[in-house]
């Protein structure tokens, strides 16, 4: 075969030996028996995921809002615990307690109490859980399909590309809120999980057209062809070929999609047509204690500042993964 | 057995250009390869050349499989591919191999080496002497690279080390006839002597019978037993390589061969330049009428043949061509093996004098 030979005279004295036991180098210094000195350790080679992840973690903005949301998300279900699990604080959501003066936070109830009692803290931190529950619910749920409808619409083209893309059409062109309002009221009666699988079902159409571009793409790559030209079958090219491919736009839009699903839910239950009393979430409480921003502005802004944090994180995040995804960064790994 | 191992007949691919939103319309074909018949012998390999547009690509793609033909049959050990079941049509994928143009995106970034060397091994549920990863190991090793970076990502090799890669794949399932698209062209000069030496020697060592698609003759010549000359979807030129080389007829493979550096300039033509030939390629879509190539044929003007008397109220064009150049189709006509697509094919020493 045509090699590149090490032409140095008297090269092969040079060639370094991986695993030799001999320790007598010719010309050595100081051989004595003494173990060989191992080779320094080739490169690790890095696979693009974890070229990504190490990009990942040297985004400062993205690492402390992973930190803020998982201490968020710590704090909400450990506080007041999650169905028959307990938690460190000590009062409920549902129980009433006595006032202390017109409610305004002291150390009893650092988050204060609402008109009748009932301690805001445990209130917020139960709106807390419902609110990041149905975002993630829905963000999961809305990549799956959109995924899925984009993946088979961009791949196989031709009237199975035409239908799906109609199909996405009309769910764009009818108005979310309003659809989102209609099922929602009809679906509250199911709980969160309802409002969580409506909601899903109803916003996946922006990431669908985003994976659609991102595979129609995809499929002219040679490498694409060169898994036809072996004999792989559509399915196994789409899911081993063409959307790891794709996971960056994938992974990006989800924790966007998440992010707006916060506030779609916010803004739902705000009008009533989501989360329904006596659960609560964090754009109920705000939908409840509206008129109070003047008078006891405790009770808005808690679950405010929440929502803005929780969305804030998890746009930051997004952002962190776009540019850890991005191919023209120049900066050496 | 014949000794003839991959055939085309009266090959037609064409594909559709469409018009319209809802009920789309067919106004035009892009006629990519428009009636090809090429021959490939055991053992042998076939060079096609040609520039851009002149359909080369497209014949590799039906070659292999990846695109189904308009029309005509491609025949392997002599029997039609369009008559075989699904499950045989499967099992020629295993014969018919294709090495890629590009060895930047013909290789999938998100896998190591061994999957991708490995991955025909599961596509086809074959399971290789040894085990796959020896069998991984032996292809590199045959390939030319080192077998302890099986675990790496093409980004981490060079271009040439990717495109042996990529060798290493087509060659996986140990095929009996390779195609290759265009193998060398993104390469540097250095590394396509090495590649194109890597192929010829596996050729002769496992007993390929392969294709050799390019652009540039000069590469061709090294590696071709018998040479065919595409332009705008048809074979204009073809025969064995020495012949064809040597006493090229047709005016396209003359043009292409005055281009050809060589090392003493004397063999070349006497101005040393090189015939040039005016103008672009005609769109795959509306072909010239007659000959393909009488819109930029440097020959057709200089023959007597061109200065006919114009009938009365044609206007007289600008530049004049033979009234056969541009109203019948020529057909591949010659002797020994090599044949000639030209109404006024004669070799190159008899016009220049």
């Amino acid at each position: 075969m045509s090699d590149i030979r090490n032409t140095a005279p008297h090269g092969e004295d040079f060639e370094p030996v991986p695993g030799a036991q001999s320790i007598d180098v010719q010309g050595g210094v100081g051989a004595g028996h003494l173990p060989p000195e191992p080779l320094p350790t080739e490169d690790k080679s890095y696979s693009q995921t974890q070229l990504v992840w190490r990009r990942f973690l040297r985004h400062r903005a993205a690492m402390i809002s992973c930190a803020v949301i998982v201490l968020i998300v710590l704090v909400a279900y450990s506080s007041i615990g999650v169905g028959p699990i307990p938690g460190w604080w000590d009062k409920t959501y549902l129980a009433t307690y006595d006032k202390i003066g017109t409610g305004s936070p002291t150390l009893t109830h650092p988050f204060g109490q609402d008109a009748i009692g009932k301690d805001y803290f445990a209130m917020t931190m139960r709106g807390t859980q419902h609110s990041l529950f149905i975002a993630l619910g829905i963000g999961v749920l809305s990549t799956i399909l959109g995924t899925l409808v984009g993946a088979l619409a961009g791949y196989f083209r031709g009237w199975v590309d035409s239908v799906l893309m109609r199909m996405t059409d009309v769910f764009i062109v009818i108005p979310l809120l309003v659809i989102a309002a209609v099922l929602g009221k009809m679906a509250s009666s199911w709980g969160i999980w309802g409002l969580t699988l409506i909601l899903g079902a109803v916003t996946w159409t922006g990431l669908a057209r985003l994976v659609r571009g991102e595979v129609l793409s995809l499929r002219e790559r040679e490498f694409v062809m060169a898994a036809q030209a072996v004999g792989t079958s559509a399915s196994r090219i789409i899911v081993k070929h063409i959307l790891p491919n794709a996971v960056g736009v994938i992974i990006v839009n989800a924790t966007l999609a998440i992010s707006s699903a916060i506030l779609l839910e916010t803004a739902l239950s705000f009008l009533g047509y989501g989360v329904q009393s006596p659960d609560t979430s964090l754009g109920l409480l705000i939908s409840q204690n509206q008129n109070a921003f003047a008078t006891r502005p405790w009770l808005f802004w808690w679950p405010g500042l929440l929502i803005l944090t929780i969305a804030l994180c998890v746009n930051f995040i997004g952002d962190g993964l776009r540019d850890a995804f991005d191919p023209r960064q120049t900066r050496k790994d | 057995m014949s000794d003839v191992v991959l055939e085309v007949r009266d090959l037609v691919k064409h594909y559709p250009v469409r018009r319209g939103l809802i009920l789309r319309r067919t106004v035009g074909a892009v006629r990519a390869v428009d009636g090809v018949s090429l021959a490939l012998r055991r053992g042998s390999t076939l060079g096609v050349v040609g520039e851009s547009g002149s359909g080369k690509s497209t014949l590799a793609r039906v070659l292999v499989g990846i695109e189904e033909p308009t029309s005509g049959q491609v025949l392997v050990d002599g029997t039609d591919v369009s008559t075989m079941s699904r499950a045989d049509r499967r099992a020629l994928r295993r014969d018919v191999q294709m090495v890629f143009q590009d060895p930047y995106t013909s290789l999938d970034p998100r896998m190591s080496v061994s999957e991708i060397v490995g991955e025909p091994f599961a596509i086809h549920r074959t399971i290789p002497r040894g085990g796959r990863d020896r069998a991984v190991r032996e292809l590199l090793e045959l390939v030319g690279l080192d077998p302890d970076h099986a675990n790496r990502y093409p980004h981490q090799f060079s271009g040439g080390q990717r495109q042996r890669v990529g060798i290493a794949r087509a060659l996986a399932l140990r095929p009996r006839i390779l195609v290759c698209d265009e193998p060398v062209s993104a390469l540097d000069v250095s590394v396509q002597g090495q590649v194109v030496n890597l192929l010829a020697d596996l050729q002769a060592e496992l007993g390929l019978s392969s294709v050799f698609i390019a652009h540039d003759l000069a590469v061709v010549r090294n590696i071709a037993d018998s040479v065919a000359v595409m332009y705008l979807g048809r074979v204009v030129e073809d025969g064995p390589a020495d012949s064809v080389y040597d006493g090229a007829r047709h005016p396209y493979s003359q043009a292409l061969l005055s281009a050809v550096p060589v090392a003493d300039p004397t063999v070349r033509l006497s101005d040393g330049r090189g015939i040039l030939l005016e103008g672009d390629p005609p769109s795959p879509v509306s072909p010239p009428s007659g000959c393909p190539f009488h819109t930029r044929c440097w020959l057709a003007p200089t023959l007597p043949e061109a200065s006919v008397p114009v009938p009365e109220g044609e206007e007289v064009q600008a530049r004049r061509v033979p009234p056969s150049c541009s109203g019948e189709v020529p057909l591949l006509v010659g002797a020994g093996g090599h044949h000639a697509a030209c109404h006024f094919a004669r070799p190159l020493a008899e016009v220049r004098r």
